[in-house]
């Protein structure tokens, strides 16, 4: 145990590092995924600002800073300013449970990789992601623009429907794990399957489909393409941030990548083993420390690369399809993998 | 002491959120005052124990029955209230029924008071401990909360679904 003060300025200098990463993150990740559809579509992408466009971010959050913020005269103000910073606080807090490593020793003190872990973890971010929802659906209404007022209904309902997928495609996982905290989750994963296969969960009886299933939930509860229709721009201008501008309109960006993060960062955690690697760990004690956590960051960049590559890859769907596709597809495949999971656990228990 | 301060706290919070419920003209302003008690009511859970039940409690009611009640006021687009003057009935029977109320509620505390009341933090709020409880104390009500549940949701998909679907076989038409 620590005493206060060290866990105060550890806390503290946790909370600034995390933010920090993750804000750096969501730049980069923007960059990324344009320079891979850029590739993709046979084009350069960013190419400019820096060696490979690497500035790009850094001048896109410059401009956002010094545009100018507009507010159109019909729109009601309080929700108007208050959707965005609802947004983009829900995205934020949600990596605060995430674990990224096993523990770091530093001046004699043992410090875990995460900035608090609890033993309800999984629920505490699936609680924020879902009050997330309010932000856009209170930006679509109180923009009081036809475009936006459909874009945030269909992301409610998009995201209300998905989340239910979402939701019941991580019971498998925890019924598996018989733990809420992410921490004993990836630990019940180390080790071999009959001595080569690792123990993760993607591998564990039909837990592959769980993870199909989390995977275009969590599509559609970030509404990315295919399932971008709140920000549909053929049909809906830009959805529910149509009338927003400058850093408003950058804070409904930074929820969006944020929110990636957390997805990716989730499946890394409950499907692909968290922060196990291929090569055990050893060698100094700084490495030791470290190594889980790139195996961990690896995972999620493959993560977030799958991500982008779907986006550069399949056409929207329309909006009774996305509906249908979750209803009458994901949903009814979520109970039956739960069912099955659930006999198989306890039939090994009994 | 802190938990003491913050619980206290976070009450005032839930109060007033419930008064600004019934203070707001608009539904919308309503219904995030309504999200407001939600949120402050799991917080009060939490300080006292139960995890669980507070992380349950922002993921359905503030997380999707809310969501829901927001959607439906913006699918309406249901507009600002208009207020009556207040009726003379409101005036005769409210008051002395809210009195009557608040001391009864009075009465209760006044008698109860040696009762046993649960400490701050004290509450088993494990979801192991939960899920024990639910599937082997009070598994009955559990299953009849559930079947009223789908009872409710057949209701409404046959309230809501269209006249005429309902009129096409003829057989039903008698029932």
């Amino acid at each position: 145990m620590l005493s206060l003060p060290v866990f105060l300025i550890a806390s503290v200098i946790k909370i600034v590092l995390v933010i920090f990463v993750l804000l750096t993150a969501v730049a980069y990740t923007v960059w990324l995924e344009r320079k891979v559809v850029g590739h993709m579509q046979n084009r350069w992408g960013p190419s400019r600002v820096g060696p490979f466009g690497l500035l790009q971010p850094l001048a896109d959050g410059i401009k956002f800073l010094v545009k100018e913020d507009l507010t159109p005269p019909h729109v009601y103000r309080p929700l108007f300013i208050a959707a965005p910073m609802i947004a983009v606080i829900c995205a934020l807090t949600s990596i605060s449970v995430i674990p990224f490593g096993t523990s770091i020793d530093i001046l004699g003190y043992t410090i875990p990789m995460q900035i608090t872990d609890i033993h309800i973890g999984l629920l505490v971010i699936l609680g924020i992601t879902s009050v997330g929802v309010y932000g856009v659906a209170l930006a679509g209404w109180s923009s009081n623009n036809k475009y936006s007022l459909l874009g945030g209904l269909r992301a409610s309902a998009q995201m209300v429907s998905y989340e239910i997928c979402l939701g019941l495609s991580l019971v498998g996982v925890l019924i598996v794990s018989g733990s809420f905290s992410l921490r004993e989750i990836v630990e019940a994963q180390s080790g071999l399957f009959w001595g080569f296969i690792p123990k993760w969960n993607i591998f564990y009886g039909c837990q592959f489909i769980a993870f199909f299933i989390y995977l275009m939930a969590a599509y559609a509860e970030t509404n990315r393409i295919p399932f971008d229709l709140p920000e549909a721009e053929t049909e809906l201008v830009a959805g529910y941030h149509t009338e927003y501008s400058a850093m408003k309109f950058a804070m409904f960006f930074m929820a969006e990548y944020a929110n990636m993060i957390t997805v990716a960062c989730l499946a890394t955690l409950l499907f692909l083993g968290g922060w196990s690697g291929p090569v055990p760990t050893g060698g100094p004690p700084l490495v030791r420390a470290l190594l889980p956590t790139f195996w961990f960051i690896a995972k999620v960049f493959v993560f977030l690369f799958i991500y982008i590559w779907v986006r550069g890859t399949l056409p929207r769907f329309r909006y009774d399809q996305l509906m249908a596709f979750g209803w009458k597809f994901l949903f009814p495949l979520a109970i039956a993998n739960l069912v099955i999971t659930a006999l198989v656990v306890a039939y090994r228990a009994s | 002491m802190l938990h003491l301060v913050l619980f206290l706290v976070f009450a005032a919070i839930c109060v007033a959120g419930a008064i600004n419920l019934l203070a707001q003209k608009h539904p919308i302003s309503s219904a995030l005052s309504l999200v407001v008690v939600m949120a402050s009511l799991a917080v009060e859970y939490l300080l006292l124990g139960a995890e669980f039940v507070a992380a349950v409690q922002v993921i359905v009611y503030a997380g999707a029955v809310m969501v829901l009640f927001v959607f439906v006021i913006m699918l309406l687009n249901a507009g600002e209230e208009e207020l009556t003057k207040g009726s003379h009935v409101a005036l005769i029977l409210g008051i002395p029924g809210v009195l009557a109320g608040g001391l009864l509620v009075a009465w209760v505390l006044v008698k109860q008071s040696g009762a046993k009341t649960v400490s701050l933090g004290a509450l088993p709020g494990f979801p192991k401990t939960i899920g024990g409880l639910l599937f082997h104390e009070f598994l009955l009500p559990f299953e009849v909360t559930s079947i009223l549940v789908l009872i409710a949701i057949m209701g409404a998909v046959v309230l809501a679904s269209k006249p005429e679907a309902q009129e096409r076989p003829p057989a039903r038409k008698e029932s």
